[in-house]
């Protein structure tokens, strides 16, 4: 008796198959199509007033967006500030310290932490910043982003620094150095470009970031002064532009989000790259 | 000689007194370090907290009836949140019916049938997708998807399937379908990037015992391996779903921000993110702002549960290949 | 400078114990003393009643085969099995006269200092691994560091070839390079005791001469512990060798008297390779 392979068999496998393949492209294209939609439309909006003037009263055209470009560094300033510090050294306690246990929890609660939507965490802001001191600030921006950095530092760092291996640690306290000797003078060092790379990614992530911003920071016109006055950002003048009805709000808007985006991907495109080339990919 | 004074210096710095000791540094680096882990904590708790604290107003005055009453009347004082969260839901559901199919087929062709040097970087590409910002998916929605759906995809609709109640009424651009469209977008690439991972860490003696028996590469796949990872497959579902709910800027921009019930996917509609979005800055009145808030904390809740289910698929996959 | 073919005809006079199992040699000094070192890991004991005495300005070799704990008990020396979760040790360990378990132990680590079986050198430069040990143990005077660093490559048989590099990173340098750069590393805190825990495992014959003809050197400055799954090895170098068997030391004496003549049925088995 001979089994064939029927003919059925063969051409529902190549169908298949190539059905994967086509979805495939259908969502890489989508990116292609994104990048290339912001090139052609943002680059045409683009000019040296972006980047230089504050933006127009409504009905008048013209102006730019250099009081958000400020504002965005600004609040991202902040929330590095706040984000980083306590993420990197939780991550450090994961990776050195804490018993199996007490990690799993706190994996779990920066899991939880994570997941917390944005505009949540806005929420959270408003109620911890903005209600006390009676008004919008860049503060409150920047504390809203900063929660929002925890998580992805935590995680980056225990990654990278589990990543090291254990006779780096053993070389160094076999010369006498004590715990904390190891970790900040030999497994940090070992792991920084992986340690950098994320926070990289972490910045590109929030940088993007608006709907914590809209009760937050809210806005501004203006130069904003200090820390403690609302402030205008990049992604939330896109979108009160986006959604103006002036057709020049709208072309600055692509400009904005082209620079937006590039920023965003140059930045992740990098850290990627150099993550990938790094000691951790070995361990993939 | 110079040998000596290093072992003499040395031996000076080991009189374990409390200065030497905190110059080591261990002490003060593990409660450094533990202070900024409990400290996550501390952020955890203030944020249900203060969710909780102050939709207490609202609590107290709608109870369980703001989840099903309709009416959101921010001058006569009454909140109910029914229309987002059927908004969200229903967003939702059109973004996982359209990403989960393109997903998953991704996910196959590159875990198994793309070289891992072509799978790899598409791979990365696409993971480019899921860093691009909300706001920036709202304006291509606006300006580039509206327009598309409103000249091909809604005639195509409605000439195929307009005696269904789905694709009844005008169409204006704004829209739950638009919305759900962009969401889908927006999570496909989370589908892949998981499903992907989940399909890579089945046993490769799994496929080799189904190819040993004379099965087709796609008999393989959808016989043994789609199976054995099909409780990863469905975590990365509930992720993408997770995100879906708390997506905020791209659904406010294309939804239409009405809230409405309708059985339509072409009415406009709202979400709990984009009520949240749109009318939290100018809410006056504790009563308005406490229902925002407590739209809030139901979604939170909500992201919650769904990651957590998440998580346990994932890691019960994970195990499973593990043992394997 | 004695090689170790000459070392063979220039012994002392041994004095074996039989119910302690130690090796004491008169008029000498031991360095470290052990009695009774017990070693689990969680439930599982892992070493049982060790006793010995590591002379002074000798080497001493540890033997065995896999798994008999020669490398367990070589960590516990330093007390780098601390760093493993779930261990336990019990019984006496005396470096001169001093309790080691009651010492701070990045002090005992100092004064014990240990070369891994693969080479761990931190990604950092040359110079930057020689000095490590100096700075984290409070030394930073530039022209001391720089002094001890080329003091350090010269007794590793190193400095030659790396004086010239001394920026480059450690991780430009040959499997044997590595190695020596590690006793650099280790000699630079100027150890009492040099632990070695089978140092020429990952390393061609002509590398692991090298480094067998600087421990030989070195024992004038410090005392060595060595492990080493090889027998020659073993024979070649050490004063005094001890042969383990599960978890137990079976004998330890005059290397002499170890391979040609060993006082225990279990030795005799191991060194004429009747097993293992």
């Amino acid at each position: 008796m001979t089994m064939e392979i029927s003919p059925v068999r063969k051409v529902v496998n190549s169908a298949m198959l190539s059905l994967s393949g086509i979805c495939t492209l259908l969502v890489i294209g989508v990116l292609f199509f994104i990048l290339g939609y912001l090139f052609v439309h943002g680059l045409r909006s683009l000019n040296l007033d972006f980047f230089t003037k504050l933006p127009k009263p409504s009905g008048e055209t013209g102006g730019g967006m250099a009081n958000a470009i400020v504002g965005s560094g600004k609040i991202l300033m902040v929330a590095t500030s706040i984000g980083v510090p306590i993420g990197f050294l939780a991550g450090i306690f994961l990776a050195e310290y804490s018993g199996k246990t007490f990690a799993f929890v706190i994996r779990y609660i920066v899991d939880l932490l994570n997941g917390v939507p944005s505009i949540v965490i806005g929420i959270v802001a408003y109620a911890l910043v903005v209600r006390p001191m009676r008004h919008f600030s860049a503060l409150a921006g920047g504390v809203a982003l900063g929660i929002m950095m925890i998580p992805i530092a935590v995680r980056t760092t225990e990654e990278f620094l589990r990543s090291v291996s254990n006779s780096m640690r053993e070389g160094a306290m076999a010369l006498g150095a004590t715990k904390a000797q190891t970790i900040f003078t030999v497994v940090v060092p070992a792991a920084m470009s992986g340690l950098i790379s994320g926070m990289m990614l972490n910045l590109a992530r929030v940088a993007g970031e608006t709907a914590p911003l809209l009760f937050t920071a809210l806005g501004n016109m203006f130069w904003s002064k200090g820390w403690l006055q609302p402030i205008a950002t990049l992604p939330v003048m896109i979108y009160n532009y986006a959604i103006a009805p002036e057709e020049d709000l709208h072309q600055q808007a692509w400009a904005a989000g082209f620079v937006l985006l590039m920023l965003v991907l140059v930045v992740n495109i990098t850290a990627r790259t150099i993550i990938a080339r790094g000691p951790a990919s070995a361990r993939r | 000689m110079a040998s000596s004074t290093i072992a003499s210096s040395v031996r000076h710095r080991t009189n374990k007194g409390l200065l030497a000791r905190l110059r080591g540094g261990d002490e003060i680096s593990y409660l450094v370090t533990l202070i900024c882990a409990v400290a996550i904590f501390v952020v955890v708790t203030l944020i249900v907290l203060e969710l909780w604290k102050n939709s207490q107003p609202a609590i107290k005055a709608f109870g369980w009836s703001f989840l099903t009453t309709t009416r959101w009347d921010p001058n006569g004082g009454k909140f109910g949140a029914l229309p987002f969260v059927y908004g969200t839901c229903v967003t939702s559901a059109i973004a996982l019916l359209i990403a989960v199919p393109l997903g998953v087929a991704s996910a196959v062709f590159l875990a198994e049938m793309a070289p891992p040097k072509l799978s790899n970087l598409l791979t990365f590409l696409i993971e480019l997708l899921a860093a691009v910002p909300s706001v920036i998916y709202g304006l291509l929605g606006i300006f580039v998807l509206l327009p598309l759906i409103r000249s091909y995809l809604v005639p195509a609709l409605k000439g195929g399937f307009g005696y269904l109640p789905l694709f009844q009424g005008s169409f204006y651009g704004v829209s739950f379908l638009s919305a759900g469209l962009v969401l889908s977008v927006m999570i496909v690439p989370f589908i892949v990037s998981v499903s992907r991972e989940v399909l890579l860490a089945v046993p490769t003696e799994q496929r080799e015992a189904a190819l040993a028996l004379g099965a087709t590469k796609w008999e393989t796949t959808w016989d043994i391996v789609l199976p054995y990872a099909s409780t990863g497959i469905f975590g990365s579902v509930f992720l993408a779903l997770a995100r879906a709910l708390g997506e905020t800027m791209a659904v406010t921009m294309v939804i239409g921000n009405t809230p409405k019930i309708t059985a339509s996917l072409l009415s406009p509609g709202y979400s709990i993110a984009a009520v949240i979005a749109n009318e939290f800055a100018e809410a006056s009145g504790d009563l308005y702002v406490s229902s925002l808030i407590l739209a809030g904390l139901v979604l939170f809740g909500l992201t919650i549960v769904i990651n957590a289910l998440a998580r346990i698929l994932i890691l019960t996959t994970a195990r499973r290949a593990a043992t394997a | 400078m004695a090689s170790p073919q000459q070392q063979q005809t220039i012994r002392e006079n041994v004095t074996v114990t039989a119910e302690t199992s130690t090796a004491r040699v008169p008029g000498a000094k031991c360095k470290l003393t052990a009695r009774n070192i017990n070693f689990y890991y969680g439930a599982f004991q892992a070493l049982h009643g060790i006793s010995l005495d590591v002379p002074t300005h000798r080497i001493t070799a540890f033997i065995g085969p896999s798994g008999c704990g020669k490398s367990t008990f070589l960590r516990t020396m330093n007390r780098m099995n601390e760093a493993l979760r779930n261990t336990r040790v019990e019984g006496e360990l005396h470096l001169d006269e001093a309790d080691i378990f009651s010492m701070d132990v990045t002090d005992v680590r100092r004064r014990v200092g240990m070369v891994f079986q693969k080479s761990n050198p931190f990604p950092k430069s040359i110079f930057d691994n020689v000095a490590y040990g100096l700075r984290v143990n409070g030394i930073s005077r530039k022209s001391v560091v720089e002094e001890a660093v080329e003091r350090s490559l010269e007794h590793a048989a190193l400095w030659t070839e790396v004086k010239d590099k001394l920026h480059k990173p450690a991780s430009a340098l040959s499997g044997g390079q590595q190695q020596r750069l590690c006793i650099a590393r280790a000699l630079a805190v100027e150890p009492e005791v040099l632990l070695l825990d089978e140092p020429c495992s990952a390393l061609d014959p002509i590398a692991t001469r090298k480094i067998e003809e600087l421990l030989f050197q070195l024992k004038e400055m410090t005392t060595i512990v060595i492990v080493t799954h090889n027998m020659q090895q073993a024979a070649r170098l050490a004063d005094f060798t001890g042969f383990f068997l599960l978890g137990k030391l079976i004998e330890i004496d005059d290397t002499r008297k170890i391979f040609q003549n060993p006082g225990k049925r279990e030795t005799e088995d191991y060194v004429t390779g009747r097993f293992g």
